[in-house]
């Protein structure tokens, strides 16, 4: 017997129902609290049977439309080389500020995506980036760490 | 009446207010479209500003900020699928989709006449009825907002296509898991964090929206890159910019627009329920009106679709002042700040408001038409101007997706963890989507989650932990049997055959 991967899914949710109970379990609420009608427990808890009770609902009820996906057509390596480079990204940002992590980021991005016109690349980076810092710190004055720009004395 | 009406234009129409409501619909519109920065953060941004003008002036400014933000929302939903703000979530149901069918152009001038057509019919509303309105609204009581939540949750399985109810509510029970992520409101227990302090303050929601559609949206379009399916989907360039509408779709348009009027402008007087749940109603509501053939339209670039919520919203913008001018109870957060900003100047909303202070309640009512007009001819013309993002090759576009999504994220926490946590839900969220696991009943659940939490509390506090409830008041009831009409007529759909 083949399970769809719909019904994989939905075991997957029931798990997760699951450890949600437990987790709701492990909530520690005040001791006069432990009986009130309502506590921090309470939602959590219905939320979590009536999760259990839709995934196994799913999971035994039969399937009309299952989901078909031809993996052969989906390109996984692109797609893992781009989440790698936003979660790059994402560690950078604080650590050299915002103008820098972000131009390298669009600039790279652009080019793994097979990108070879070097003056938008560049254009779409470097002072892309610098017009909407202006905008959001110069103008909006919404704060935007950037050490690399304060040492160089263009933000304050 | 006939009195407050003419001060009030009179004040809405000196030169300097109309000036105002220019300046405070483009800014706006300038925000809206940026991810992130809401209505509510535009209209933050412009309470230093106002303090040096007289009340009614900054209030016209703040009305102005306020309906080109919701406006400038519902152009990036449309053109990259990132709606920064809930309220137009529903939008980039038949929006993003139409774009996608190049015709951008359309889709934004849908959107603009039908956030006209909404907020005016709504501002005449609000010009007849806000006086007795404000008495229906002090009716509700916490069993009804609750049900009101589980009907507007249950409304979003109309969203899901044949066979897809169950998976659509369990997409609502995992919205509402992570909206309980974090502090409990009122013991303050931190929730399911795992010692994380990150957590305490729970997730936001634009981190969700733009895990789930901007960036799981880039990821799902470079995964499918070589699908030989996709490559009909090509954006034919030459109709990006173009706003005519046809007769067929101005019609569909015409009867999409009273019903959602009259719905967004009615939801919007409920404190608390606000542009979010109008949009959602007004969906499912249009996706039940319509016939069979346009039906199976929605969700791939239905007029119906996207003239609907867009209607709704901007009529429970207006419809959100109801409260705020006649009770002082701000109905949702971006009028939360607008309070402030009238306490700031001196000014105490309430039942005596328009008549210690008429020329403010009349001026603030008559600029929301004046904004509305100066929101179209302003944007109008720039339309075929910003359609062209969809032109941008997908090389840039996609980057400048990702940009946009961390950007948000970052100008809200400042912190790392809230990035990987986006690209973590991202990952998830596609892998989902492939397997046509909805996400728009997702975002409503943790739009509503704490909502429904906290009237679900007080529901069974007052009536000493017994469900009877839900059965008590009439009006919970009707709200009730509705949605148990709409469960099983969905679950009839999905089994019969």
């Amino acid at each position: 017997m083949r399970i769809s991967t719909d019904k994989i899914i939905s075991l997957l949710f029931f798990i997760l129902s699951a450890f949600y109970l437990y987790q709701t379990y492990q909530i520690q609420v005040f001791s006069f609290d432990e009986h009130a009608p309502f506590n921090a427990k309470t939602f959590p808890t219905f939320l979590a049977y009536l999760g259990m009770f839709l995934s196994t609902l799913y999971v035994v009820l039969p399937e009309r439309q299952p989901s078909k996906v031809d993996h052969k057509v989906l390109d996984y390596k692109s797609t893992l080389y781009l989440i790698i480079i936003v979660t790059i990204y994402g560690f950078v940002l604080l650590k050299a500020g915002f103008f820098l992590s972000t131009s390298f980021f669009l600039f790279f991005s652009y080019y793994f995506l097979g990108e070879r016109r070097w003056i938008w690349m560049l254009i779409l980076s470097f002072p892309f980036v610098a017009l909407f810092m202006f905008l959001l710190h110069g103008l909006l004055d919404i704060y935007l760490r950037d050490p690399f720009l304060k040492m160089l004395g263009v933000i304050g | 009446m006939i009195e407050g009406i003419l001060i009030g234009l009179q004040t809405a129409l000196s030169f300097k207010n109309i000036l105002m409501v220019m300046m405070g619909c483009f800014f706006g519109t300038i925000i809206g479209m940026l991810p992130g920065l809401g209505p509510m953060t535009a209209i933050a941004l412009m309470i230093p500003i106002t303090y040096g003008f007289e009340p009614s002036t900054g209030l016209i400014l703040m009305a102005g900020v306020y309906y080109g933000a919701v406006f400038g929302g519902s152009t990036s939903s449309i053109l990259i699928n990132a709606p920064g703000v809930p309220g137009t979530v529903a939008t980039a149901f038949d929006g993003y989709p139409m774009a996608q069918q190049g015709k951008a152009g359309k889709a934004l001038a849908i959107a603009a006449y039908s956030s006209f057509a909404g907020g005016t019919i709504s501002a005449i509303f609000l010009l007849f009825a806000a006086p007795s309105l404000s008495k229906v609204s002090l009716a509700f009581r916490s069993p009804d907002y609750f049900a009101l939540m589980v009907l507007g949750l249950t409304a979003v399985s109309a969203f899901s296509s044949k066979g897809q109810f169950l998976k659509a509510m369990m997409m609502v029970i995992l919205g509402l898991m992570l909206a309980t992520v974090g502090q409990d409101s009122l013991s303050d227990i931190t929730r399911f964090t795992f010692n994380n302090m990150n957590l305490t303050d729970g997730i936001s929601f634009v981190l969700i929206v733009m895990a789930t559609f901007a960036m799981s949206e880039a990821l799902t379009i470079i995964l499918k890159a070589k699908d030989p399916s996709r490559a009909t989907e090509q954006i034919s360039l030459s109709q990006l910019g173009s706003i005519k509408l046809d007769k067929d779709e101005r019609n569909k348009m015409l009867k999409s627009i009273p019903r959602s009027s009259v719905l967004g402008f009615l939801i919007g007087v409920l404190p608390g329920a606000g542009a979010t749940i109008a949009s959602f109603l007004a969906y499912g509501m249009e996706r039940n009106y319509v016939n069979e053939e346009e039906k199976q339209k929605f969700g791939k670039g239905s007029v119906h679709g996207l003239a609907a919520p867009e209607t709704a919203n901007n009529a429970a913008c207006s419809g959100s002042f109801v409260p705020l001018l006649t009770l002082g109870i701000p109905g949702s957060g971006t009028t939360a700040v607008m309070l402030g900003a009238l306490l700031g100047f001196g000014i105490q909303p309430g039942p005596r408001l328009y008549m210690t202070n008429p020329e403010i309640f009349w001026s603030v009512i008559m600029s929301m038409y004046i904004g509305m007009v100066i929101l179209l001819i302003l944007n109008l013309p720039l339309i075929p101007y910003i359609a062209r993002v969809l032109a941008t090759p997908r090389n840039f576009l996609i980057p400048l997706i990702l940009f946009f999504s961390v950007t948000g994220i970052y100008l809200m926490s400042f912190n790392n963890f809230d990035i990987y946590l986006m690209i973590g839900i991202a990952v998830v969220a596609t892998f989902l989507r492939l397997y046509n696991f909805p996400m728009p009943p997702l975002i409503l659940a943790f739009v509503l989650g704490s909502l429904m939490e906290e009237n679900l509390r007080r529901s069974l506090l007052i009536s000493d932990g017994s469900f009877n409830f839900l059965w008590d008041r009439p009006l919970t009831a009707i709200i009730l049997v509705f949605t148990i009409s709409i469960i099983s007529w969905q679950a009839y759909k999905s089994f019969k055959k």
